[in-house]
């Protein structure tokens, strides 16, 4: 990880030099104006998503005598209706819970494994570690409709702890992987020393490894935190009541009534549902980054 | 075990840290160790996939314990149009939307891997297409593709005035079938651009000085040196991608529900619509089985066809 951050730095303190040819017109040309298509078209449906849920109901509808680029008099109306007189806010703390609760429980299954397979090095540890890759690429799609009898077999249907517990099907194997790298990074030496003070096993992975994986913790919880927050068809199938529903599902199934959609209202809803991890994102960008890149190279 | 060879002060002293001592054996901790996980994907993963091939062969309906039927419902999908349509309809939609999200993730990584300012300010929005929930930004979608009041409709008619009527995104099969396409290229380039240019950072930079030296075009430099060099990672990026592609559901379930007419109805969502709406869990099964071979395929095509260029090239690891 640390070389090819070295790596990359390196190249980018490089590239001006080896393209010194390039002439300021033709870098516009080639480089600033695509980016700047790119980014345009890749943040429009937020833009688009943000003024429509501070729109009034007026404006929505008239593109001929409002710019519809752009607000005359902005209003909270939606979001006063999506708070006030709809669960919403049940939603949100229920997609939270959830959310959290599969995390930790995620978190602890896949540091457990990891550890066990890449620092105690039994026989056949190479497969188990196989098994757990091979788990991530069975896709939700597949399973939701057996696992939809076993959550009513354990008689957890329409409960939000049935989330909780198949959420880290998808959880465990990413984190299992982006944490096996991790502890990699981490000299075994450090462990030797450690055996050789008489340190139990358990101390260990508690007083060193732990602590030297914190950055790996971050990234796997983080990326299960969003993962979580996103899931949609495990939710959609299990849970049936309304005021179960998390944020994704409610705002499908209970917003979208009758025949004239409440635009206002659901963009709103879709706004407020995704700040919370674009918040989360944008505390900690650099572990994104680097849980996505590491999690591919491994 | 050894306590027994061991001297009786040291016995006693150590007596009350059994628990410790057990937790020291190696096998009693790789089997502690590995119980949630192994446990975990066991009971929700690996029961349910067998249970749900088992439920393929069966006649199961909500609330109804099913008989084995034999290859009765795969005999049946076979002579339903509306299978045969999601079968087509996800094939098109994973290439062409796969095509397109490698075709442009790879020019913005492209892009990204130049030099400028703000670049990590730059790369952290990108990607935010991807961390924002699919079904919300799905609907954000669904506003953008509205009949009356779609935003593209009203640029292209009211302010650069190329049509004269507004634009039917959903109403009709192969616009909504498009729609959807573009939908699922928007969300998909951020993840396969911040991929590739994870790759492309790895590539060292004195190749490139050593073409320069020789007169390479720019393009030769693309062709001969950054193109080979990312088949790994590309063939890791599109194992992946093609997978989630394929097995889609959130973005036509949010966007089309599989209309107008059954025509953007991908296996997953016809499954659902069988499965879980309709009842017939076995049915439904059969559906989201029948995905299986082509994942398998499409699997073995993406990793074994690229791949193979690494061993091709005699690299012994990356």
């Amino acid at each position: 990880m640390t070389d090819t951050v070295a790596q990359s730095a390196a190249a980018a303190k490089a590239a001006p030099d080896t393209m010194a040819w390039d002439s300021g017109l033709r870098r516009l040309m080639m480089i600033y104006l695509p980016l700047g298509c790119f980014v345009l078209i890749l943040l429009f449906p937020f833009y688009w998503m943000a003024i429509t849920s501070f729109k009034p109901n007026a404006e929505l509808m008239n593109f001929k005598q409002h710019n519809p680029f752009w607000i005359t008099s902005p209003t909270l109306a939606h979001i006063k209706h999506l708070l006030f007189d709809t669960a919403y806010p049940h939603w949100l703390w229920t997609t939270m819970m959830v959310a959290i609760g599969s995390t930790t429980l995620s978190l602890i299954a896949s540091t457990l494994a990891a550890y066990a397979i890449e620092r105690l090095r039994f026989r056949g540890s190479p497969y188990v570690g196989l098994g757990i890759y091979l788990a991530y690429l069975v896709p939700p799609s597949i399973l939701f409709i057996p696992l939809a009898t076993v959550v009513v077999q354990f008689g957890l249907f329409d409960s939000p702890l049935a989330l909780i517990l198949v959420y880290p099907t998808f959880l465990v194997p990413f984190c299992t992987w982006l944490l096996i790298g991790y502890f990699k990074s981490i000299p075994y030496e450090l462990e030797e020393c450690a055996l050789v003070d008489g340190a139990t096993r358990l101390q260990i992975l508690r007083r060193i490894t732990l602590p030297l994986a914190v950055p790996g913790l971050i990234s796997a919880g983080i990326f299960s935190f969003t993962l979580s927050w996103n899931e949609f068809i495990y939710a959609l199938a299990f849970i049936q009541s309304g005021a179960n529903k998390t944020v994704p599902v409610a705002i499908l199934t209970e917003l979208v009534t009758g025949d004239v959609y409440q635009w206002g209202a659901l963009m709103a809803g879709s706004l407020l549902g995704s700040l919370p991890v674009a918040i989360f994102y944008s505390l900690f960008v650099d572990y994104y980054v680097s849980s996505l890149t590491g999690a591919v190279k491994e | 075990m050894s306590v027994t060879a061991l001297s009786s002060p040291s016995l006693a002293r150590r007596q009350p840290s059994w628990l410790v001592r057990l937790f020291d054996y190696k096998p009693f901790l790789v089997v502690m160790c590995l119980a949630p996980a192994i446990g975990l994907l066991a009971v929700f993963l690996t029961y349910p996939l067998g249970l749900g091939i088992w439920l393929a062969f069966t006649d199961t309906t909500i609330g109804r314990r099913g008989v084995f039927v034999g290859f009765e419902n795969f005999q049946y999908l076979l002579t339903d149009p509306l299978w045969w349509n999601a079968v087509f309809y996800s094939v098109v939609y994973t290439g062409i939307a796969t095509f397109g999200k490698f075709a442009l993730g790879f020019w913005l990584a492209l892009l990204l891997n130049n030099h400028f300012p703000f670049k990590s300010l730059l790369r952290a929005i990108i990607l935010l297409p991807w961390i924002v929930p699919t079904v919300l930004s799905a609907l954000a979608f669904w506003w953008i593709y509205d009949p009356q009041f779609s935003i593209i409709s009203y640029l292209l008619v009211d302010v650069l005035h190329w049509r004269s009527s507004n634009v039917d995104f959903l109403g009709s099969p192969w616009p909504a079938r498009f729609s959807l396409i573009a939908a699922n290229i928007w969300r998909g380039i951020p993840f396969v651009a911040i991929s590739l240019l994870a790759g492309l950072q790895t590539i060292s930079p004195s190749l490139y000085e050593a073409a320069m030296l020789d007169g390479a075009s720019a393009w030769q430099r693309f062709r001969y040196i950054t193109f080979p060099m990312m088949m790994p990672i590309l063939a890791i990026v599109m194992t992946f991608s093609i997978i989630f592609t394929f097995t889609d559901f959130q973005l036509v379930y949010a966007i089309t529900r599989g209309g107008p007419g059954n025509s953007t109805h991908l296996l997953a969502t016809l499954a659902f619509q069988r499965g879980i709406a309709g009842g017939e869990l076995g049915e439904g099964a059969a559906i989201a089985v029948s995905m299986i071979p082509f994942l398998v395929f499409a699997t073995l095509f993406s990793y074994f066809g690229l791949a193979r260029r690494k061993w091709q090239q005699g690299e012994a690891n990356d």
